[in-house]
């Protein structure tokens, strides 16, 4: 039996690729307001978060570490310029 | 020649006997008079042999405990009287939807509250049916002698395992404190059941999946990683509340017990065939009842006692039988008229004679004699 | 990253907590001090009572066990003591912990049995609509106290301490990397280890008290901005720690353990046979 799959958005920049699962964002905004460089924010009509400043991001994973489900998370890249 | 092994011993002790004897491995429980002392022999018995004894710190953390240590596939049990088997009902309904058998022994005593601690009554005849809140399956076995005291407790542990559901084992203060002389059976005597298990380890994605009307057929944990809960749940053991997964499974749940009646069943009848006074007793009051029984037969009357052995589910269909033809149902009992409501279903009203004894006495021979002089018989 | 989905039932994703609940961050701290253990997903059963944070169990893939309101520490007692080589890990509310629950939590402190036990404490009972609990502070609007709560509240340090607990710690949900520690070094422990993790329910305590607590987000602030070190709080007066939260290892010692104890006797009167 195969592990259910989310369905994932994917952003990029030079430092990592973030990932945000629709199915399991509740729009909780945790993520956003604990990110130090304001990468996130709030789509306000599906009520998800999105990395419209994804440039911002800098790749420390505050926003995984603190949403509570399991709905973002960052895989960082090999040999990225910190 | 093996020497036959006999014993002069206690009702509650044969009781802890028949539960070493069935294979019990984990006790847990609470003192409350008049059962203490079998969990004073599961003490000393259990870490002699391999098993866990856990004086718990109440009543509902004894059988908590027992339904933990079933779940990892120890067979468990706990003992309480009146006041501890009210604190337990809610945890007796839990085993019943999660399925999971346990084997709860109540020395039943005066009530209600604190009651008489140390006198005998028939007080939880009803509450070991309907004690626990909603719809659920309930066994229930009443011994009248040492001897039932270690047999039908065995069979308790039969029973539970079979049917995954908790099984009560209703003695009383009498029936757990008399003395007599029994043979203690040899191994394999009687056979011993033990619960089905799925083969297969790692997940279990269906713990509650069944074929019709049969036990669920859980892992014990550390075999096999699933869920169990209280809540009513679909065949993979996770919460529903689709109102047809729901239906389905509280109906299965007490189907699984009363389509197998015949594995159930247990009663004695004596002299019931042409009876026109029949007795229905359980337990003590039954000795008592067959002693007046046999006592008026001696007189030429036509008497006889049908005795439950398992009251719950009640063999309505044998009793009916033999109430059809008697003029009169005696209905000796210890307690205000628990039998006697059950009785009603079955039988004309007007043909019962409850004889109720509420005052901490024993119930004898001559209360139930007495009971029916008026009658022209 | 890190892959939680070893760990997780995700066909039952997403949780029903709401958004931004504590519950599913203290959650990942868990599944992650779990991973450090290296234990197996067989070997480790996790048991709830009834609330929001009971729900936990249904989500992670190893032996689950929901039990009834505030009797998981029994029913984890009895796993445990049948079956010592489990790794048995209790999660419960403030409510089921400590009021319903009460008895259980200090007896198993007492036995110094070895189960983990991680007390999500937002002091409320949320799950039944925000009835104050045994940790609700003082003057609170819930739905039972509505002109404020005039009940004390427990310390659960102190009662875990007190009841003989041998690894009792206190955390929060934004102090996470140091929840991850705390948790970890419980479930490493030999003996009864108590966590207690200070969170926040803004749908049902925080709406009601929005004067005090503010929003969601600012009830993870107050956490950061008022959580103080064991170490630091130390040095303070009574009146300066009114309303902080000292986080830190109030407890960790050494005592021989309820099965090991229990093992003792087996092997003595069973002649080792056992």
């Amino acid at each position: 039996m195969g592990k259910k799959e989310f369905v994932e958005i994917k952003y990029e920049n030079a430092k990592c690729t973030l990932y945000i699962r629709p199915e399991l964002c509740k729009g909780c905004e945790v993520c956003i307001e604990f990110c130090p460089v304001k990468a996130l924010s709030l789509d306000k009509k599906k009520l998800i978060v999105t990395a419209d400043n994804m440039e911002k991001c800098i790749a420390c994973g505050m926003c995984e570490l603190r949403c509570p489900d399991f709905a973002i998370y960052i895989e960082k890249k090999e040999g990225a310029k910190k | 020649m093996t020497k036959e092994n006999y014993e002069f011993i206690q009702g509650n002790i044969a009781c802890a006997k028949g539960a070493a004897y069935a294979g019990c491995s984990f006790f847990g429980g609470y003192p409350i008079t008049p059962s203490t002392e079998i969990a004073e022999f599961m003490a000393e018995w259990l870490p002699k042999n391999g098993g866990k004894f856990i004086q718990m710190e109440d009543e509902i953390a004894s059988i908590g405990s027992i339904i933990g240590a079933s779940l990892t596939g120890s067979k468990s049990m706990t003992s309480t009287s009146g006041p501890g088997f009210s604190l337990m009902q809610e945890l007796i309904g839990y085993g019943c939807i999660a399925e999971v058998p346990i084997v709860v022994v109540n020395i039943m005593r005066g009530g209600p509250s604190t009651g008489l601690p140390t006198s005998p009554a028939q007080s939880d005849l009803l509450q070991a049916k309907w004690g626990t809140h909603g719809d659920h399956p309930t066994i229930a076995l009443v011994p009248n002698s040492v001897e039932e005291m270690f047999t039908e407790t065995v069979r308790a542990f039969n029973l539970a395992e079979y049917f995954r559901t908790p099984v009560i084992v209703l003695g009383d203060e009498i029936i757990g404190h008399m003395r007599e002389r029994i043979r203690i059976p040899d191994p394999g005597e009687i056979e011993i059941i033990n619960r089905t298990v799925p083969n297969s380890d790692g997940l279990c994605p269906l713990p509650y999946a069944s074929d019709g009307y049969k036990p669920a057929c859980l892992p014990n944990f550390g075999k096999s990683r699933f869920h169990v809960t209280g809540l009513n749940h679909d065949d993979s053991g996770f919460p529903t509340m689709d109102p047809e997964i729901v239906a389905r499974e509280n109906e299965r749940i007490i189907r699984k017990v009363y389509t197998q009646r015949n594995l159930v069943d247990k009663f004695e009848a004596i002299h019931c065939e042409d009876a026109k006074i029949l007795m229905l007793a359980v337990g003590s009051a039954a000795r008592a009842a067959e002693e007046s029984a046999l006592e008026l037969r001696k007189k030429g009357v036509k008497a006889g006692l049908f005795r439950p052995i398992t009251l719950w589910p009640f063999p309505k269909e044998e009793f009916a039988k033999y109430a059809l033809n008697a003029d009169f149902i005696v209905v000796p009992e210890m307690n205000l008229g628990q039998l006697k409501t059950v009785a009603e279903r079955f039988t004309k009203r007007n043909k019962i004679i409850p004889v109720n004894l509420v005052n901490g006495e024993p119930l004898g021979p001559e209360t139930i004699i007495s009971a029916i002089s008026h009658l022209n018989i | 990253m890190f892959d939680y989905s070893k760990y997780l039932r995700n066909e039952k994703l997403p949780h029903i907590w709401c958004p931004g609940c504590g519950h599913g961050i203290v959650m990942k701290s868990l599944l992650r001090a779990i991973d450090k253990t290296g234990w197996s997903k067989d070997e480790i059963v996790l048991v709830s009572g009834i609330g929001c944070a009971s729900r936990l169990p249904g989500y992670v893939d190893c032996n689950t066990l929901h039990t009834a309101h505030g009797r998981a520490l029994a029913f984890a007692t009895g796993i445990k003591l049948a079956k010592p080589k489990m790794h048995v890990i209790v999660v419960s509310g403030d409510g089921d912990a400590l009021a319903i629950g009460g008895n259980h939590f200090i007896h198993a402190c007492r036995r110094n049995i070895d189960i983990t036990l991680i007390v999500f404490n937002n002091g409320i009972y949320g799950m039944t609509g925000g009835q104050y609990s045994p940790t609700t502070a003082d003057g609170d609007k819930t739905a039972t106290s509505p002109y404020g709560n005039v009940e004390p509240h427990f310390d659960v340090v102190d009662l875990a301490t007190g009841a003989g607990a041998t690894f009792v710690a206190r955390g929060t949900s934004y102090h996470v990397p140091q929840l991850d520690t705390y948790i970890h070094k419980g479930l490493m422990h030999k003996g009864f280890s108590v966590i207690d993790v200070t969170e926040a329910c803004y749908t049902t305590h925080g709406r009601k008290n929005k004067k005090k607590y503010g929003s969601n987000l600012d009830m993870l602030k107050y956490q950061k901005d008022n959580a103080i070190s064991i170490e630091k709080a130390g040095g303070m007066s009574e009146e300066e720690l009114a309303g902080k939260i000292v986080t830190g290892v109030f407890c960790d010692k050494e005592k021989l353990e309820f099965t090991d104890k229990y093992q003792k006797i087996i092997d003595s009167v069973s002649g080792g046979a056992k």
